[in-house]
């Protein structure tokens, strides 16, 4: 089983995985103390559109992925200022719009019929190594943009006009983390899919939130666990011959499952 | 008639909109060091929405918030949740959005009288021990100004004297202007400097013995309200004239 390791397709999907599983840990424990599911969910989704727009009219995919991403994003801070429809029904209504606009935009490219089931479920087994350089190097901004931001957000976390009374500038803050979430979206892209990163973001910061008594604690919990996954899934895909995606993400849900053995620390 | 320039924190012809909607109607108020002024009303009169406003967290549609330059604010919000999703234990949470030594968090601990908890988590607290915990928090901010809303929310009814006390406690000790909402007339008549009567308007405000002979209070608590202070700060001012202000709080309370 382990001479899969001296294959190096599977060598560089390794290196990928571990880079997205190590920023999506600390991430995804935002995403969680945030209760912000179904926002990291609809940034993911309405990356697809970027990237058609960048099929379409020839410019980075990544580009276009980052910058739908920060759109939607500021479109809702935009429509939640109307009161009358909640912020999870908002949620929806940008998350599947975009979506579909992205299946449409991509589809206009590659076909109806084509093949864009590797943007939605991500295809880890086919990274160059310019794709491993890529979501190392961007994985890495991610953190450093997170250490920045790391304190402000975290008082943010617990109680948002707390943080602001203490002079925490809130707004530039929660800006900042859009476009973490979105950069973070974009090197994901390749590797676990759109439809599936909120799962690697949710997943073990959920099953290290039972086992961390300290933020920083679940923040490394959460991507060892990451970690954990991501080997085990593509251990499942060459073994088993699983989709590697679903496969991470089936191995996510699994430790965590796990993790509900252990006594909640607090 | 409002004297601003010795306040840490003013507010003038103060008025919020939302929707159409007179939030806040023309509201003016002063807050003093050492000074204790409490906001009363019945709900939805905008006394959470007036503080909001005083600690720039709500924009005004028109008028002005007038903050002394470089205040130190320690805030208790009227609602934290009891359990977070964040993993904190206390020390961590007195320290979230600023540096302090262990031995400034074990004072402010202390004189909250939670010095115990240091390290417990704080999904493990009571009621009564989260918000001395955000009072200790507040504290260690050595805050000119201490802004609490509904500081005895979550805390049983013997938790609540002690809690006013404390407050009481800080105000000598520390010498800081004390904005606070409460519901508690008690309260409010035992300790409170001044008072303003809330409804989307100052109703009527003064001192507490003045607050209660008037008509608007009266009218806004009901007549028994008015009736019941009256007889408390009637006892309260009986005390008063032959025991020592300190020796009365303590026997009034026991």
């Amino acid at each position: 089983m382990l001479d899969i390791l001296a294959e190096p397709f599977f060598r560089r999907a390794l290196l990928a995985g571990l880079a997205i599983a190590l920023v999506a840990g600390p991430v995804g424990c935002f995403i969680v103390w945030r209760r912000m599911a179904y926002f990291g969910e609809t940034l993911a989704h309405s990356g697809l559109f970027g990237v058609g727009l960048g099929l379409l009219l020839g410019f980075s995919l990544t580009l276009g992925a980052v910058a739908t991403a920060v759109a939607v994003a500021l479109l809702l801070m935009l429509l939640k200022r109307q009161r009358a429809l909640a912020t999870d029904t908002l949620l929806g209504i940008l998350s599947h719009t975009s979506l579909a606009l992205g299946l449409i935009t991509v589809g206009l490219v590659t076909g109806a019929a084509g093949d864009h089931m590797d943007l939605l479920f991500g295809d880890i087994l086919t990274v160059n190594t310019r794709d491993v350089w890529i979501v190392w190097a961007g994985g890495a901004a991610v953190l450093a943009v997170l250490a920045f931001l790391w304190r402000d957000l975290i008082a943010m976390s617990v109680h948002e006009e707390l943080a602001q009374a203490e002079g925490v500038r809130v707004q530039r803050v929660e800006l900042g983390f859009i476009l973490l979430i979105a950069l973070m979206t974009a090197i994901s892209m390749k590797i676990v899919g759109l439809l599936l990163i909120t799962a690697l973001l949710i997943i073990p910061a959920a099953a290290a939130r039972r086992v961390a008594r300290k933020p920083e604690t679940m923040a490394v919990t959460a991507g060892a666990i990451a970690a954990m996954a991501v080997v085990m899934g593509l251990m499942a895909s060459a073994t088993l011959n699983a989709t590697s995606g679903p496969a991470i993400v089936l191995s996510a849900g699994l430790l965590f499952v796990l993790t509900l053995a252990f006594p909640q620390t607090n | 008639m409002l004297k601003a320039h010795d306040a840490v924190l003013s507010a003038r012809e103060a008025t919020l909109e939302i929707g159409g909607r007179k939030i806040l109607d023309r509201i003016s108020m002063d807050v003093r060091p050492g000074e204790i002024v409490t906001v009363i009303g019945p709900n939805g009169a905008g006394k959470s929405t007036l503080v909001r406003c005083m600690l720039g967290l709500q924009p005004l549609t028109s008028g002005r918030i007038i903050r002394r330059p470089g205040l130190r604010v320690g805030y208790v919000p009227q609602r934290f949740p009891l359990t977070p999703n964040v993993p904190l234990d206390v020390r961590r949470l007195l320290t979230l959005t600023i540096k302090a030594k262990d031995a400034e968090i074990e004072e402010a601990l202390r004189e909250t009288g939670i010095a115990h908890l240091t390290s417990a988590s704080i999904t493990r607290l009571s009621g009564g021990e989260l918000q001395r915990a955000l009072l200790a928090r507040a504290l260690l901010r050595k805050p000119e100004l201490l802004v609490l809303d509904e500081p005895v929310q979550a805390v049983d009814f013997m938790g609540e004297a002690r809690m006013y006390e404390l407050i009481s406690e800080i105000r000598k000790r520390h010498g800081c202007g004390i904005l606070m909402v409460s519901h508690d007339l008690h309260m409010v008549m035992a300790e409170s400097d001044h008072v303003i009567c809330l409804n989307g308007h100052v109703c009527c405000e003064g001192a507490p013995t003045k607050v209660q002979q008037d008509p608007e209070f009266a009218r806004l608590f009901g007549p028994s309200a008015a009736r019941m202070i009256a007889a408390y700060t009637h006892h309260h001012d009986h005390d008063h004239e032959s025991h020592d202000h300190h020796h009365h709080h303590h026997d009034h309370r026991h």
